[in-house]
């Protein structure tokens, strides 16, 4: 086993074949490259999704156009939305864990190698069989059919009664088989960050990257469980003559609700935290301070924790739970507000006082900083349920978990991309892309996404293929319709970057940015081994210590 | 090449204006020329309910954001690293406790005040009494269009609610029973009331007084089936007279006219009526719309098409044409049988 | 741009003591399990008398005491065996071992014939009506965990008769049985919530 970089196809030539390096790829352990293929995998997907949304934009570009028929918009609204989340989102952010917990908290590897691979594995699989339900979902007797029943799949349009075929059991498999490699993945990362700290890093000297996926670890373990449990309660229904979902029989469809959203709103602080985790490391670096309220953000973080397990019904406020869960729900959802906005002021006092460099990074941690102000803010709008019951499942609620989604998460994890992309690979991007990508990005993003509150204030309900002219919502549309092709052109750029880079960048070194945390320390890209030695460390900062021996973190925290 | 600032400037600068324009969009005049379905213009007392709520948390919520945005817009300017920089680390500040309880006491003092002013409209809009002479309507939804049953008035119709104006001194409002024959469905007329869902063996109720009369629009917001975008609603609001005249039509059978009966026996002797009911005829299906005062409404299809012959031709020919993936089956009926299919039902007024 | 290879100023050795991963990963994976049964837990007590027609509890089913105390002396004594093979006594464990699974095969014998009953003579399955959905689905998830423990412990039987199990296996067969643990205690919820409350 080689002792130096990890075999990516290098410049220097390996006398190796393709299916030697394919091979390797497959079988492995090794965190970084579990890593690799999962932010690789959900590149991929990326793509396709995004791809899905262009189309569903088009259609939407004016009222009755006939770019795509109502049975394919709504399958392609399904599927955009499913595959964002379980195969892009959740893969990505697992992929930027596996590969850079070891290396922040001076461990070797994940706590269970093997366990890794197969829950890498078991999400693989699980995205190739909600797309090969393209293929196979009417028995292959004849073209398939997607899942058409959006992503959050209600009860009873998803029983035999109303979808016929099998695409809502390739829907149901998938997230079951991918549940299962995520579950492993965020007890993988538990037993990690709990038991393979290295010396001297207590739980209060850890990065905040560990605390934030430790948390989301724990999110995922109680979370995405409740959406197994009712998989497997709508495999019954669909197979075993169940009646769990059967209103026919006495069954409730609003129970299917209950269970979906107890996992549905942790999940998507299972989406935030990592991007919070990224901004926490970026920020500071290129503020050159160290994050202002270290346990403040860490109190905050598991406050979220806990609070997010007890806002799930903020999505069914339109159901008819009455007046005094509607309250309930409310109070609970205004409650996280708090410890969220804790956050942004801890980010911003970051920056206080510091010196910020405009990096490609920083510019996107920056952006995230207003952009997830302006998304939490319409989340406040969205918890006052009886302004919900105007707002929700509208083209405002759209907005908004876009905002949060894209305006937030894509962006941060656009900063980490380039913030990481050296110790990754070796070699520095190129600053001019990374701007060019910015530029591009920022513009489409707020193009799409401002304007599409508008049309949701006039009354436009989601998951439409088509809607009425003289509603008001025409100009809104063509104007939401043209920021996409801004964000095509900046995910290409950015593709584009990644590779050119890749091949032609600068060599990086260990260390490009002055940084502070222990991945910093060992080559980039990592041995295998990680470290030559196992560190011992006495702060949050270890590379401060080291830098500023006469003014070390530890004399302060 | 720009320094680093001024790109800086740009970032914010867009997106102020961007801002902006949308607050402006939304606040502009809220009169029915922007939108016949803006939240922002109330005609009846839930939906101004919410409105004066939504005032109130775009009051608090938009001064958070003035308040952060220029912070945060603050720190980039005045801290950004200078051209002629020294090298050496800024202040390493790890936090401060007075600051923090700040900003967490801040923030939950008002969250207080949003939550205590929500609760209030929760309880006004879902706990109002019924009053003894409220309209009762039944509505069900179905995939895809509405079914309203008046118990009372023994109307029973389909797709386009009449209720009476409601005076606000007097108040005549319209309670709906809200019930669906198969998915989730959910009734969203903005400018009357909130939306509300409709959910089999989950019965929920919601109410309506409107104040002025005309024509409210709305549509089916919860996603139920391909044809979910065209399940719209039309509310017609009309006098309190206008209203009772309707209802006293709508209760009456349909009359038999002889110049029809080819038509009508075409209706009866294919499918027809294992879907549809004409009161007074054999017909009494329940899976589709009531046809008996079908001439009566100005849509067909929830709201598809105009309710003209051309178009109730075409529908009949083949539904799909109009509503590709609606419930109701082509017929496979030749052009004479359309024809006299067609003169027949153009007389059920 | 450094190429800093991290030294440490060399401090004193430190103690450095941290959980177990085997326990911590055992512990997260009970939790994620705990969740699950929750829900059809939350499902069954929500469905308590809503059923159309059909069988109703208090018609059919009839509280497992012996099967239950059978499984829930199982965990007493996969306890001896772990505590027998700390102390060194191979044999001892393996008999204890065998027993808990014996034990555990005696459960589900008794599932087995419960249901059996249910579905021939009083013509309750999961298609049935709400009851019998929710009866299967909870009691058939746990009886599905004690088939998955009971393979575990086969597997550490079959080790056993092969003379690889050793002393030095304790702490790994420690974590194993907090899994059939956990399984006992699922029971001790599903028998009240079943057999007490549902009926």
């Amino acid at each position: 086993m080689s002792t130096d970089s990890i075999a990516w196809p290098s410049t220097t030539a390996e006398s190796r074949s393709l299916v030697d390096h394919l091979h390797e790829w497959i079988v492995t352990v090794d965190h970084k490259r579990l890593g690799m293929l999962y932010i690789l995998y959900a590149l991929v997907f990326l793509v396709i999704a995004g791809i899905e949304a262009t189309i569903i934009r088009i259609q939407l570009i004016r009222p009755h156009n006939d770019f795509v028929s109502p049975q394919v918009f709504n399958r392609l609204f399904t599927m955009h939305g499913t595959t964002m989340i379980f195969f892009v989102t959740m893969p990505i952010l697992f992929g930027f864990a596996n590969y850079l917990i070891p290396l922040m908290i001076g461990a070797r590897d994940m706590a269970f190698p093997r366990l890794n691979a197969f829950s890498f594995w078991m999400t693989a699989f699980g995205g190739l069989l909600l797309y090969f339900s393209l293929v196979g979902a009417n028995g292959l007797y004849g073209a398939g059919n997607a899942p058409d029943i959006g992503w959050f799949a209600y009860a009873p349009l998803t029983s035999q009664t109303f979808s016929l075929g099998h695409s809502t059991d390739f829907w149901t498999l998938a997230l079951l088989v991918s549940g299962f490699g995520s579950i492993g993945t965020a007890i993988n990362i538990v037993a990690t960050i709990v038991c393979m700290r290295c010396p001297g890093m207590t739980l209060a000297k850890m990065p905040l990257f560990a605390w934030l996926n430790l948390v989301m670890g724990g999110l995922v373990i109680l979370a995405v469980s409740p959406l197994t449990a009712a998989q497997i309660m709508l495999l019954v229904d669909r197979y075993l003559g169940g009646h769990f979902f059967d209103t026919q029989a006495g069954g409730s469809a609003v129970i299917w609700m209950h269970f979906f959203w107890i996992f549905g709103h942790p999940e998507v602080y299972v989406l935030v935290l990592p991007a919070f985790a990224f901004a926490s490391e970026i920020i500071p670096v290129f503020s050159r301070k160290p994050i202002f309220g270290y346990s403040v953000m860490v109190g905050a973080t598991v406050a979220i924790g806990f609070i997010s397990m007890s806002v799930w019904a903020h999505h069914m406020f339109t159901v008819g739970m009455g007046s005094a869960a509607n309250t309930f729900f409310v109070i609970s959802t205004m409650a996280i507000a708090v410890p969220t906005g804790i956050k942004i002021f801890n980010w911003l006092a970051t920056m206080w006082g510091g010196k910020i460099e405009f990096r490609t990074p920083m510019l996107f941690c920056i952006a995230f900083l207003f952009q997830f102000l302006v998304a939490g803010l319409t989340g406040v709008m969205l918890s006052a349920a009886p302004f919900n019951w105007q707002l929700g499942s509208s083209y405002f609620v759209v907005a908004h978990f876009h905002y949060v989604i894209v305006g937030g998460i894509l962006f941060t994890l656009f900063g980490a991309f380039y913030y990481w992309f050296p110790k990754m690979s070796g070699k520095m991007y190129s600053e001019t892309l990374g701007k060019l990508h910015f530029w591009l990005f920022l513009i489409g993003f707020h193009l799409t996404f401002d304007f599409m509150h508008i049309p949701g204030l006039l009354g436009m309900p989601r998951r439409i293929y088509t809607y009425e002219p003289g509603r008001g919502w025409d100009t809104w549309n063509v104007i939401v319709t043209i920021g996409v092709f801004f964000q095509a052109a900046g995910i290409l750029v950015f593709l584009g970057n990644l590779l050119w880079s890749y091949y032609r960048g600068k060599a990086a070194g260990s260390d490009p940015w002055d940084a502070w945390t222990l991945e910093w320390s060992t080559n980039s890209p990592p041995p295998a081994y990680n470290f030559y030695t196992i560190p011992t460390v006495q702060s949050r900062r270890p590379l401060w210590d080291l830098k500023h021996p006469d003014d070390p973190d530890w004399k302060y925290e | 090449m720009r320094s680093q600032g001024s790109n800086n400037w740009r970032v914010l600068g867009s997106q102020i204006l961007v801002c902006v324009c949308c607050s402006a969009a939304a606040f502009a005049d809220p009169a029915p020329p922007l939108s016949p379905t803006n939240i922002f213009a109330p005609a009846s007392t839930p939906a101004s309910s919410i409105f004066e709520l939504s005032l109130f948390v775009l009051a608090v919520t938009g001064t958070i954001f003035l308040a952060v945005f220029f912070l945060l817009l603050y720190s980039v300017v005045k801290f950004r690293k200078r051209k002629n920089d020294d090298g050496r680390e800024p202040p390493q500040v790890y936090g401060s406790n007075q600051v923090e309880l700040a900003w967490t006491i801040i923030p939950i003092l008002i969250v207080v005040a949003l939550f205590m002013a929500t609760a209030r409209v929760i309880a006004t809009v879902q706990e109002t009494a019924r009053l003894d002479n409220a309209i009762e309507v039944i509505a069900i939804g179905h995939q895809f269009w509405w079914e309203y049953r008046y118990p009372a008035l023994g109307v029973v119709t389909a797709n386009e609610l009449h209720v009476p104006v409601s005076d606000p001194d007097h108040p005549t409002p319209t309670f709906i029973k809200l019930l669906s024959a198969d998915t989730d469905h959910s009734f969203w007329v903005p400018r009357l009331a909130g939306k509300t869902d409709l959910i089999p063996n989950h019965p929920n109720s919601m109410w309506i007084d409107p104040h002025k009369t005309g024509v409210y629009l709305g549509q089916c917001a919860q996603y139920c089936g391909t044809q979910h975008a065209k399940m719209l609603l039309s509310i017609y609001v009309q006098s309190r007279e206008d209203f009772d005249r309707w209802a006293q039509q709508q209760s009456q059978p349909s009359q038999e006219g002889d110049s029809t009966a080819a038509g009508q026996r075409i209706f009866e002797t294919t499918a027809c009526i294992n879907c549809h009911t004409v009161a007074g005829t054999v017909a009494s299906g329940r899976f589709g719309p009531d046809l008996t005062h079908l001439m009566s409404r100005d849509t067909i299809a929830a709201g598809a098409a105009k309710n003209t012959p051309e178009n109730l031709r075409r529908w009949i020919l083949n539904p799909d044409a109009i509503k590709p993936g609606s419930l109701m089956p082509a017929m496979q009926l030749s052009d004479p049988e359309l024809d006299a299919l067609t003169a027949y039902l153009e007389t059920l007024r | 741009m450094m190429n800093t290879t991290l030294m440490t100023l060399p401090p004193p050795e430190i103690e450095w003591k941290l959980p177990a991963r085997g326990r911590v990963a055992m512990y997260a994976l009970i939790a994620a399990e705990a969740a699950i049964f929750t829900i059809f837990v939350v499902a069954y007590l929500f469905y308590i008398d809503k059923s159309l027609s059909g069988p109703m509890p208090r018609e059919v089913l009839s509280p497992p005491f012996f099967y239950s105390v059978c499984l829930l002396s199982s965990s007493l004594t996969i306890h001896l065996a772990c505590k027998s093979l700390r102390g060194g006594t191979v044999r001892r464990f393996g008999a204890w071992w065998l027993l808990t699974i014996t034990l555990g095969v005696l459960f589900l014998f008794g599932t087995a014939s419960e249901w059996h009953r249910l579905i021939y003579e009083d013509g309750l399955t999961i298609s049935t009506n709400l009851f019998g959905t929710t009866y299967y689905s909870l009691v058939g998830l746990h009886g599905f965990h004690v088939v998955v423990g009971l393979v575990c412990l086969s597997t550490v039987m079959a080790f056993t008769l092969f003379g690889a199990v050793k002393q030095e296996h304790a702490e790994r067969l420690d974590v194993l049985s907090l899994y059939w643990h956990f399984v006992d205690a699922v029971w001790i919820v599903v028998f009240i919530v079943v057999y007490v409350i549902g009926r």
